[in-house]
């Protein structure tokens, strides 16, 4: 196995934020009764022509801004022409020769290794519709509330390496469209939908032959189909069988990638320009406005969490998967001071993250503002509350106890006690109480003091300091 | 004889009380009732339809309202969908078709107070040069019923020419508005690529196809086009343009007109007949003023093969909604869904239509996409640019708007190549998105006979100027065929 290489490039459908289609007036919305959302130009009346979204332009020029790519100043709309029922005008509105975007690429992660993967293009594109193979008594159904949905495809160069890779482009690319509004990254819905070109090559030798994975829409069936493909193409060509360029679908259930059509079948799609429509013409001016309402893209954030808050690479990585986690994350920081950055990463990334995770909820939807999260670390910094208990007013916070972490301290008498006149007579008492590890520390048994410190801490209810107490016991035991 | 008068003097009888819209369009349904069933110039008559919309003219002419078209009828093309009343386009696949909108076009007409009394025959899909297309049956050619009207518009040309309506739409991707007007003896302009919009219009080939008048004179013309133009958002492709009032120039004196005559449409192919009416128009219109020149259009040779791969190869595409899944033709037993397309498009379309299909999805194909696509693209340019340097020499062309005149039935049907060459001289004027009119110049062999005007981009008013100042001095637009008189 190990001296294959592993080729894949991804073809990703990103479904276009707007309110109405690509080429008609119709909404977009997801879930209404079938053939609701269609109107006379997606069922292609006779007659009816295709009116450009100015919308959608707005999301592919958003899309080469944070990439980095070329935006066309000319691009043409062309007709990829098939038959099928869910396709109502018989062929679907397309850009061939000349895509709106072009070039670009994003940088990802794959445990400390970062890696920057070239995109090849981006073109704006209309949805079929859907065939509805159940509930028709071996006829089959057809709804065209997708039809004619806007549609951005995002092709990269075949440069990744592994499905680890691929899931980590994928989950880059969904972060980055959603990041920038253009996209709900609805997996489940089909907002966001993937087909991995798989081959297998000795190293160094030209690429193999791919086969085309479709319609994957989920991160973890990419990595399932992807490992099964690969591990398919190996054996096959180990056996001496040589791979023949196919379309495959990926079947959840089995675990199993199983061919669809071979590229003898494959069709002649008859491109050519739309006659209907004119050529797409986007003006330095256009993507000056686009630019300007632009939001800052993770990259760029991340790299000013690194200089700006001495986070590491990952947690600036971990604080950007998405706007909302930077967002809060750069509140929290505000309202709890720069100096207490690295604990505020370490709250959001750890007890927030995990009580999200916990609850399935999304951190647009947290119950617990930034200022309360903050309150609470300054109380940290400052050394009033312990860890322990900070975990106990975190708590109370979240389930919405309390005006703030310094009620909820005050009312539940949870202020760490510093004061040494008020801890020396529990020390005194331990030490009374505690004559073998007395004996031990003073034979020289350093992990003796921690059971005693363990011993003030209990009898202070966690409130007493660790360290101070350490270090007065020390004092009390060297003195007598 | 109020069913011969201009639309002028229509719109004056109207506003003087001294008939009614109603009364109008009953005039029209019953010549249309008595004369079709010879004729079959119309697909559909809707007289409940056309007389409640007559009586709502006669409302706004009875509060005092006044406008060029109210409360006169018209018919339309049956490729412009009508709401509520069904749109065939000559064809078996839509025989019963609804749609629910109407044309740009047909809105356009019906806001200026017109009133539609049926839907015209026309070549399937607008895909034939005499009407004998259609799935309703040929047209006759009112002036002889053994010969064909033209087409695809061969409807409205027929309907006009009998005076079963004073106007009608026609469309025209190749020369089917001017064509059949020009066999039948009326006037017909195909405006500009993109001044009359294409939404609601079923299309045949996108980058060709425009929407324009057909009437007895070009002052008809004009008041019918200041309704069907203007910008529609609906149509990417329809231009957004100050507004004109095409009836601006028709006074101007021709003096000083320059006319150029291109060596290309004056050779071989022209009936002895058609080049004597031309050139005796072309007389006329120097005694009218005006000057001629010859001028060159090298590459309008190429026009007619450059036209047959676009044209088709568009219509390959447009055609393909056509699946039986939706609406429209559904073939009554079918296997498999593969069965279902095949039988449903064999049954549902025509011989021409399946022609073109073919042809067009041959030269998409890949393999032969840049061989034909590609170099007719190419082609389209250079006939274009030949224009745009004959246009630096004169104001406008002028040549026969056909080889010959009207032909018979079966003539040319068995020969596709030979109907392609009846659009000979009218189809370049497609490929360069230009204007074009035909107007009646007389006679050869007791048949019409028609003179094509050709304008720059945009020049319909001085074009229209131009046939009308002809039609002032002349009466070969008045002429009508003695049977239907």
């Amino acid at each position: 196995m190990s001296q294959w290489e592993v080729v894949i490039g991804l073809e990703t459908h990103v479904q276009l934020l707007t309110k109405s289609k690509i080429f008609s007036g119709a909404a977009t919305a997801f879930g209404a009764e079938p053939n609701r959302q269609a109107c006379a130009v997606d069922i292609a009346l006779p007659g009816v022509l295709p009116v450009l979204n100015r919308a959608a332009v707005v999301c592919a020029i958003k899309f080469g801004l944070a990439v980095g790519a070329k935006i066309a100043p000319r691009s043409v709309f062309a007709r990829k022409n098939y038959f099928y029922p869910d396709l109502p005008k018989g062929y679907q509105i397309s850009q061939y020769e000349t895509p709106v975007v072009a070039g670009g690429g994003l940088s990802i992660r794959v445990g400390e290794q970062e890696k920057f993967v070239r995109l090849v293009r981006a073109h704006l594109e209309e949805d079929a519709g859907k065939s509805l193979h159940e509930d028709f008594h071996g006829k089959t159904g057809i709804d065209l509330n997708r039809a004619g949905t806007p549609l951005l495809e995002i092709v990269s160069e075949p440069d990744l390496r592994s499905s680890a890779e691929a899931v980590a482009y994928a989950k880059a690319l969904h972060s980055l469209v959603t990041w920038i509004g253009i996209c709900d990254g609805n997996l489940q819905e089909g907002s966001f939908r993937v087909d991995a070109n798989v081959s297998v090559r000795r190293p160094g030798a030209p690429f193999g032959t791919r086969r085309e994975i479709k319609n994957l829409n989920s991160f973890r069936f990419l990595q399932q189909a992807i490992d099964y493909e690969v591990a398919w193409q190996i054996n096959e060509l180990e056996e001496g069988r040589a791979i023949h360029q196919a379309t495959v679908l990926f079947d959840p259930a089995s675990g199993e990638t199983r061919a669809m059509r071979s590229k003898e079948d494959a069709h002649d799609y008859r491109y050519f320009p739309d006659p209907d429509l004119l050529p797409l013409e986007i003006t330095p001016q256009w993507i000056e406005e686009v630019k300007a309402a632009l939001p800052e893209l993770p990259q760029a954030m991340r790299e000013r969490f690194q200089a700006d808050y001495g986070l590491s690479a990952y947690d600036a990585s971990t604080l950007t998967a998405t706007r909302e986690m930077a967002r809060y994350f750069e509140e929290t920081v505000a309202a709890a001071g720069k100096e207490n950055a690295k604990l505020c990463a370490n709250w959001v990334m750890g007890e927030l993250a995990a009580r999200l995770n916990r609850e399935e909820l999304d951190i647009a939807a947290v119950p617990l503002a930034p200022a309360l999260l903050a309150g609470l670390i300054r109380r940290i910094a400052d050394g009033t509350l312990s860890s322990k208990l900070a975990k106990e007013v975190f708590e109370a916070l979240w389930n919405g106890e309390g005006q703030d972490a310094d009620a909820i301290i005050e009312a539940r008498g949870l202020k760490q006690v510093s004061d040494a006149a008020a801890i020396e007579p529990i020390i005194d008492a331990v030490i009374a109480a505690q004559p073998k590890s007395v004996e031990e520390f003073r034979a020289g048994k350093e992990k003796a003091l921690n059971a005693l410190v363990g011993q003030v801490m209990k009898a202070t209810q966690g409130k007493a300091n660790p360290q101070q107490v350490g270090e007065l016991l020390r004092k009390k035991l060297a003195a007598n | 004889m109020i069913h011969t008068a201009s639309l002028k003097t229509l719109a004056a009888q109207l506003a003087q009380k001294k008939i009614s819209s109603v009364e109008l369009a009953t005039l029209f349904l019953d010549r249309i009732e008595r004369y079709n069933p010879t004729l079959n110039a119309f697909i559909t008559v809707d007289r409940d339809k056309a007389l409640a919309a007559a009586r709502q003219a006669d409302a706004q002419l009875g509060a005092g309202e006044t406008a060029p078209l109210l409360g006169i009828p018209l018919a339309h093309k049956d490729i412009f969908c009508t709401r509520g009343l069904r749109t065939t386009c000559g064809s078996k696949m839509l025989a019963n078709f609804v749609a629910p909108y109407d044309a740009h076009v047909v809105e356009r007409l019906r806001e200026a107070g017109m009133v539609m009394l049926g839907k015209c025959n026309m070549d399937e899909f607008a895909m034939g040069s005499s009407n004998e297309t259609s799935y309703f049956g040929p047209v006759k050619n009112p002036w002889d019923l053994t010969r064909v009207p033209g087409g695809s518009s061969g409807g409205s040309a027929a309907a006009i020419a009998a005076r079963l309506v004073p106007a009608a739409t026609g469309t025209d991707t190749g020369g089917s508005i001017r064509q059949p007007a020009a066999l039948c003896g009326l006037t017909g302009l195909k405006p500009t690529y993109g001044v009359v919009s294409r939404y609601g219009m079923i299309a045949f080939a996108s980058s060709l196809d425009q929407g324009g008048p057909m009437a007895a004179s070009a002052e008809d013309c004009a008041l019918l086009l200041n309704a069907m133009a203007g910008f529609d958002a609906r149509d990417s492709t329809s231009l957004e343009r100050a507004p004109e009032d095409y009836t601006r120039e028709l006074e101007r004196p021709l003096d000083g007109l320059k006319i150029g005559l291109p060596k290309e449409f004056f050779g071989a192919g022209m009936d002895d007949g058609v080049r004597a009416a031309v050139e005796e128009a072309l007389a006329e219109y120097r005694r009218l003023g005006a000057e001629t020149i010859e001028v060159s259009l090298p590459n309008s040779g190429l026009s007619v093969p450059a036209y047959y791969v676009l044209a088709p190869a568009e219509a390959s595409s447009n055609l393909a909604r056509y699946d039986g899944v939706r609406y429209g033709h559904r073939a009554a037993e079918y296997r498999d869904l593969i069965d279902m397309y095949e039988k449903t498009r064999a049954e549902g379309f025509g011989a021409e239509v399946k022609r073109r299909i073919l042809i067009g999805t041959y030269v998409l194909s890949h393999g032969y996409y840049d061989a034909y696509y590609l170099k007719a693209q190419q082609v389209r340019r250079l006939i274009a640019a030949d224009f745009a340097e004959a246009f630096k020499q004169c104001d406008v062309l002028m040549g026969p708007t056909t080889p010959s005149a009207a032909f018979r039935f079966g003539e040319k049907s068995a020969d596709p190549v030979a109907m392609y060459l009846s659009d000979i001289y009218t189809i370049a004027v497609n490929l360069a998105g230009l204007p074009g009119l035909s107007i009646p110049c007389g006679f050869a062999g007791g048949l019409p006979v028609g003179l094509q005007i050709i304008g720059p981009w945009f020049a319909e008013a001085r074009m229209l100027n131009v046939a009308h100042r002809y039609q002032q001095a002349t009466d070969w637009h008045r002429r009508l065929p003695e049977e239907f008189a």
